[in-house]
């Protein structure tokens, strides 16, 4: 069997616990209701087809909810005791952390799909722009990548959900926030927005798919992978 | 074979585990015995390659835990203490989910053979959440055994069970120990003298003792310990007293009641009551309690942890 097997048996068996837990369904709705209200009241004020109000919105709903998503991958293993059981079996923290990422990233965009619904309204509205639509759902995954591997490391490193939760936000707020800090310092500093996933995400989901936000992402989601497998191996 | 060597870890200043060594023989149940935070529990966390150890290394059948770990986690089962396992599934997904991370051919026959093995059936269909400490722990040994590990570690596999499961879970381990090699941790004394053909005796990271358990029972007989409880002196008196008996070795003060009491352990063949008996009429004391009783392995053990007789006990 190969690897590509194990990482796959832990995602499911997270996504799998992540819907036996009404906390998922509790996310889910409260995001379909913020998103819906915000995307329908641009969407008939400013009587224009397209996706906007929804892919502004996202960055801070990311920032709320993905922490509250994966607060608990790691930190309730730590705490029930199953953590020892999962690190003996013959499987690598590697592809314990994979799979654990990809049972976030995938519950996400779960959270997500039904928002397509609204993309069926502009359809069926009028005749939206494609490019920012499909540059905005691409941003969507990658951003969500970045979020739940941040949350995830935020996970590894406590045996308590709410610490997770909220070194999760701290972490995140950093990458969402710095695009607020960037408007405020002088000129010269401004590249520090760069540093903010706010900046590469609005500049994938204005249409233009650059491999230098995508190299971002991934580097944001690579380097945070690593940390939590260094951690999930050196904190035992 | 499994051979430990100057195996230590240590948790920031304190040294939970301190140079130990054993070796472990091919089919034997060994018993890991001593009080609780003795070192068991990481001893047994290093066997299984959840912790890593500071220094001193395991082999097993030649072959280095640090080189090979993953490996090693291919031959040995592991349950770790209270059986920490998923709560929210079911226990036959959660089988299935286990066979899948140790890749087990033909998964859904093996799960049945196991389940019947360890007598499960009847749950297979109910969430792990919701059996009873028993069951759990039962299911917690399957789970260890899906892949029919030749090597297979249990943390503390009885504590917290009601006396008719602890009996089944020792007549599975029994049964189990007939072809695999088992190494179980208990801070109960019975356990190992009901399971076991081995036992190490642990305390403070320390081995203290390491021994087939029926010579250590045999050793144990050789001894035997007399408590007697007098008025008309204080302890000191009747200490001294002791001490003048022809084969007493030991004394240790009994702080129970008012009488002055003690614990005196008499070594070989001699039989001290009667002359205890004469120097208390001697002196003019009166004699309430005098009972011998013979040394078992539960004494050796107390002695051994706790470090001699001569504590108050």
């Amino acid at each position: 069997m190969s690897r590509y097997n194990e990482i796959l048996a832990v995602m499911k068996r997270d996504l799998r616990s992540f819907f036996n837990n009404p906390i998922a369904y509790i996310i889910i709705t409260v995001f379909l209701a913020v998103t819906g209200f915000y995307f329908f009241m641009f969407f008939f004020y400013n009587n224009q087809a397209e996706m906007r109000g929804l892919f502004d919105l996202l960055p801070l709903l990311f920032f709320l909810f993905i922490p509250a998503v994966t607060m608990k991958l790691f930190s309730e293993e730590r705490q029930t005791g199953s953590l020892e059981i999962l690190l003996t079996l013959p499987v690598s923290t590697r592809d314990v952390v994979i799979g654990k990422f990809l049972a976030g990233l995938v519950f996400s965009m779960i959270m997500v799909s039904p928002t397509l619904i609204y993309l069926l309204t502009v359809i069926l509205n009028g005749s939206p722009d494609y490019g920012p639509v499909i540059g905005g759902y691409v941003g969507v995954i990658f951003l969500a990548g970045a979020y739940t591997a941040l949350g995830l490391l935020a996970s590894s490193v406590t045996r308590n959900q709410i610490i997770a939760l909220i070194m999760g936000w701290v972490i995140c707020f950093f990458f969402w926030g710095i695009d607020w800090v960037a408007r405020f310092v002088p000129a010269k500093l401004n590249f520090i927005a760069m540093l903010g996933t706010d900046y590469h995400f609005k500049s994938i989901a204005r249409g233009i798919i650059d491999s230098r936000d995508l190299i971002y992402f991934v580097s944001v989601i690579a380097i945070a992978l690593m940390l939590t497998i260094k951690v999930v191996e050196e904190r035992r | 074979m499994i051979t430990v060597k100057g195996l230590t870890r240590s948790y920031g200043d304190f040294r939970a585990v301190d140079e130990i060594s054993f070796t472990i023989n091919e089919g034997e149940i060994t018993g890991l015995l001593g009080p609780n935070g003795a070192g068991k529990t990481t001893t047994l966390r290093m066997l299984s390659g959840y912790l890593k150890p500071d220094s001193g290394s395991i082999l097993y059948d030649g072959v280095n835990t640090a080189d090979d770990p993953i490996g090693i986690k291919k031959i040995t089962g592991y349950l770790p203490e209270s059986a920490p396992l998923y709560g929210d599934m079911m226990v036959f997904d959660y089988f299935c989910y286990i066979a899948e991370l140790r890749a087990i051919d033909n998964a859904p026959d093996r799960i049945r053979e196991i389940a019947s093995m360890c007598r499960i059936r009847e749950v297979m269909h109910k969430n792990i959440n919701e059996l009873s400490r028993g069951y759990k722990q039962r299911v917690g040994i399957a789970h260890a055994m899906i892949h029919d590990p030749s090597v297979l570690i249990l943390d503390e596999p009885t504590s917290g069970l009601d006396p008719v499961e602890i009996i089944e879970i020792r007549n599975l381990i029994k049964d189990l120990g007939k072809k695999k090699t088992v190494i179980l941790s208990t801070h109960i004394l019975p356990e190992v003298e009901a399971t076991c053909d081995r036992v190490i005796i642990i305390n403070r990271g320390r081995i203290v003792a390491d021994d087939a358990t029926s010579k250590l029972q045999s050793s144990a007989g050789r001894g035997r310990s007399i408590i007697i409880r007098v008025s008309g002196t204080g302890y000191e008196g009747l200490e001294s007293m002791l001490r003048s008996v022809r084969g007493v070795d030991h004394i240790a003060r009994i702080d129970d009641s008012d009488l002055a009491s003690a614990m005196a352990t008499v070594s070989g063949d001699t039989d001290a009551r009667a002359d205890i008996f004469h120097a208390v009429c001697g002196k003019g004391w009166v004699l309430y309690e005098m009972k011998q009783e013979r040394t078992s392995l539960e004494n050796i053990f107390r002695e051994l942890t706790i470090g001699g007789g001569n504590e108050q006990i």
